[in-house]
């Protein structure tokens, strides 16, 4: 078991390194470098250009140095928690950042809980009642919400609340809270105002893992140890939560890999439209910029969150199914 | 050897029989109706297409998504304005009302004229119905000219507005020019987008998916780190990072052909999954055998044995990951980052409709939503339909 969990966390690691290429490129993509326009931008507006910065941005990506040098000077600061310079705002990117990556992580994980706690019931709804009304009312909205996009159900509850009850849902937290320390109080008044994003940003995901759940369920009502159960007589309720959910649950667990992903793609795109200080607005103001180190930081950051997601619901997959606890699979 | 086998065998006396001299005909025993014929000797493909038709949702959905695609290529004469005609006088004017009833009497569609008031307190455009102005709907009609297809020049349109009025079915935007318009346009980019993605994506899927399947071993090893790589990043902020690295310089059109690649590049990945573990199930069944022994090539058991098997099936996943496509173009011109204007693409319009404002004043500019969503449905329902006919186990 030990040896599971070794293995899996060694695994991870070329994984990481190879995203972190990736990013790197993303991060050389635009022609030229940032410095560059930077500084032509700056003599265009005809104001000196400080040289003293200039070297020193130069100096502290090794921009005069070849791309390999670059790239091992850009990771081993991540490394040590430095996640490079922001052109655009000319402070270091973690100070620039703050509290965003840890509202993500927040409004993330709080999603993740909504989704299952909507799906699995409605899941098992469906399944053992295929083909009722209910089932197909059911789909019917899953479909909904899955053809719904996030950003447009974000508009449409603005402008719902606004019309309706006059008042404005965007931002996180009470505005006293701004700014402040991380204190109970204050994560109990984001946990308050995150129901609208996560309700936003839950409904494609949780419509997704309704369909999934259900035909997961279906196939494993048809096996034959349900049929053998059911003939020795016991009853469906028990016999329900006694086999087949706790196979469900499995999946529930292992397909947290491609929930994830969903959800933190549409927290980034509801947070933009919601204006909600989490890393949404602030990667798309990067990408328009060009401000490429920033941008970079936050996909670096949103891809090892899923990668430590995946991780960890490998390791409780582990601590739920036996067969992959004593044979040292891998689930994906 | 066993004893009984040595002993002579009993022979049964000779009975009377009857011997037909009929010449004997094999197939006699299996003559078909016409009826079993029919079903009995149907091909793949027709089997698929009667048990698609039973399928009543999925085929109105297929029905709705022909027609979408089928005005695509007439969209200029579906509209009553073009893409970029702007009506300076009638800017943010909201939808019109068709009437059909008039002083208690039934006449021919019209609407009426529109009078425009400034309100200087909240500094917005206010309209009215001039209920005196009766502007009457004119079909099959000569408006705006266009180029049709880039090849000759025309004007008619199935609807025009009156030469004195307008026809504002679904409102104006910022410019003044007529959403309903702009959303039928906007469907020859946003649904194309799809289509050519998953071409794009099928291709790539249809590579590496089979590599990975048929050979195995450390390709298959490569193949699924890369997939799992790609996999690992969320998929919008991807897409927006690519796409806002396409260079400025880029012509739009550029630009579209660029988002299209973008899209299948990280969309590839799932149907990839589904050829290599098909692949990897076909491959040991004994045909597969049979004709390696035979000396075929890799290449032609792929293709002439393999592929048939599943094809169906890939093709109905295919068509289940359209909508991912359309939506992440969507999202993408939304924010800003996707395709720029002239091109028009039901993102771009919505592009419009990004700030509360917008919204709480004239929230018509988020029509082009509607369309999304019934798309989205549509290929959703089409694709489930497609799915269950091409299964032959159910």
């Amino acid at each position: 078991m030990l040896r599971y969990i070794v293995k899996r966390v060694l695994l991870m690691i070329p994984t990481l390194i190879a995203v972190s290429v990736i990013v790197f490129t993303i991060i050389q993509l635009p022609p030229g470098n940032y410095l560059e326009s930077y500084i032509a931008e700056l003599q265009a507006q005809g104001e000196t250009v400080d040289q003293q910065k200039v070297d020193f941005l130069r100096q502290y990506y090794g921009l005069d140095k070849p791309l390999p040098q670059q790239y091992l000077r850009w990771a081993g600061g991540m490394l040590k928690g430095d996640f490079g310079y922001s052109f655009e705002f000319n402070m270091p990117v973690t100070k620039v950042v703050g509290d965003r990556m840890f509202l993500t992580i927040i409004i993330s994980l709080v999603t993740v809980l909504f989704t299952w706690a909507i799906a699995f019931p409605i899941g098992i709804y469906s399944a053992t009642h295929q083909y009722s009304w209910g089932d197909y009312g059911l789909s019917l909205l899953g479909f909904l919400g899955i053809a719904i996009p996030n950003f447009m159900l974000a508009l449409i509850m603005m402008y719902v609340a606004n019309v309706y009850f006059g008042t404005s849902i965007g931002g996180l937290m009470d505005p006293q809270y701004i700014g402040k320390p991380w204190t109970w109080d204050k994560l109990m008044s984001v946990l308050a105002h995150s129901w609208i994003p996560v309700v936003v940003i839950g409904t494609g995901g949780t419509a997704g893992m309704i369909r999934r759940l259900r035909a997961n369920l279906l196939d494993e009502l048809k096996k034959q140890y349900v049929v053998t159960a059911r003939a020795k007589g016991l009853p469906p309720g028990k016999l329900l939560r006694k086999y087949p959910l706790r196979m469900a649950l499995n999946f529930f667990v292992s397909d947290i890999g491609s929930l994830l992903p969903q959800i933190i793609s549409g927290a980034e795109i509801t947070a933009v439209v919601l204006s909600l200080p989490t890393t949404g607005p602030m990667l798309l103001a990067a990408l328009k910029s060009q401000d490429m180190y920033l941008a970079g930081s936050f996909l670096m950051f949103l891809a090892v969150l899923i990668v430590i997601g995946v991780l960890v619901s490998d390791l409780a997959l582990m601590a739920l199914d036996p067969r992959i606890r004593l044979t040292g699979g891998i689930s994906r | 050897m066993s004893a009984d086998v040595l002993e002579p065998q009993v022979r049964e006396p000779a009975l009377a029989h009857y011997v037909s001299t009929e010449p004997f005909d094999p197939a006699s025993a299996v003559t078909l109706t016409p009826e079993q014929e029919r079903l009995y000797l149907a091909s793949q493909w027709t089997l698929m297409w009667w048990k698609f038709k039973q399928h009543r949702v999925a085929l109105v959905s297929g029905i709705i998504l022909l027609l979408m695609y089928g005005s695509t290529l007439v969209s200029e004469i579906l509209v009553p304005y073009n893409l970029q005609t702007r009506n300076t006088d009638f800017i943010y004017a909201p939808p019109q009302r068709v009437h059909v009833i008039r002083d208690g009497r039934l006449v021919a569609p019209f609407v009426y004229g529109l009078d425009k008031t400034l309100d200087l307190q909240n500094l917005r455009r206010v309209y009215s119905e001039n209920l005196n102005e009766v502007r009457p709907l004119r079909f099959f009609c000569s408006g705006d000219p266009y180029r049709f297809w880039n090849l000759f020049d025309a004007s008619f349109h199935l609807v025009c507005p009156d030469p004195r009025g307008t026809l504002f079915l679904l409102g104006t935007d910022r410019l003044g020019r007529d959403v309903l318009s702009r959303i039928v346009y906007g469907a020859r980019i946003s649904l194309t987008i799809g289509l050519i993605g998953i071409a794009l994506s099928f291709t790539l899927a249809l590579v590496f998916g089979g590599l990975a399947g048929y050979f195995g071993g450390w390709i298959d090893v490569v193949v699924q780190r890369m997939i799992e790589i790609i996999r690992s990043f969320p998929e919008l902020p991807l897409w927006m990072a690519l796409s806002a690295v396409l260079p400025v310089t880029w012509s739009p059109i550029l630009v579209y052909f660029g988002i299209t690649g973008i899209l299948a590049l990280l969309d590839w990945t799932g149907l990839a999954r589904a050829v290599r573990s098909k692949l990897l199930a076909l491959r040991e069944e004994d045909y597969c055998t049979a004709a390696r022994l035979m000396g075929a090539r890799p290449r032609r058991i792929i293709a002439r044995h393999l592929l048939p098997g599943f094809l169906s099936h890939l093709i109905a996943s295919a068509t289940l990951s359209i909508p991912g496509m359309i939506l992440g173009e969507t999202a993408l011109s939304f924010l800003g980052i996707g395709l720029r204007p002239p091109i028009t693409s039901w993102g771009v319009l919505l592009n419009e409709a990004q700030n509360m404002n917008v919204v709480a004043l004239y929230p018509w500019l988020m029509l082009p939503v509607v369309p999304v969503i019934v798309v989205i449905l549509a290929f959703n329902f089409f694709g489930d339909g497609l799915r269950d006919a091409a299964d032959p186990y159910r």
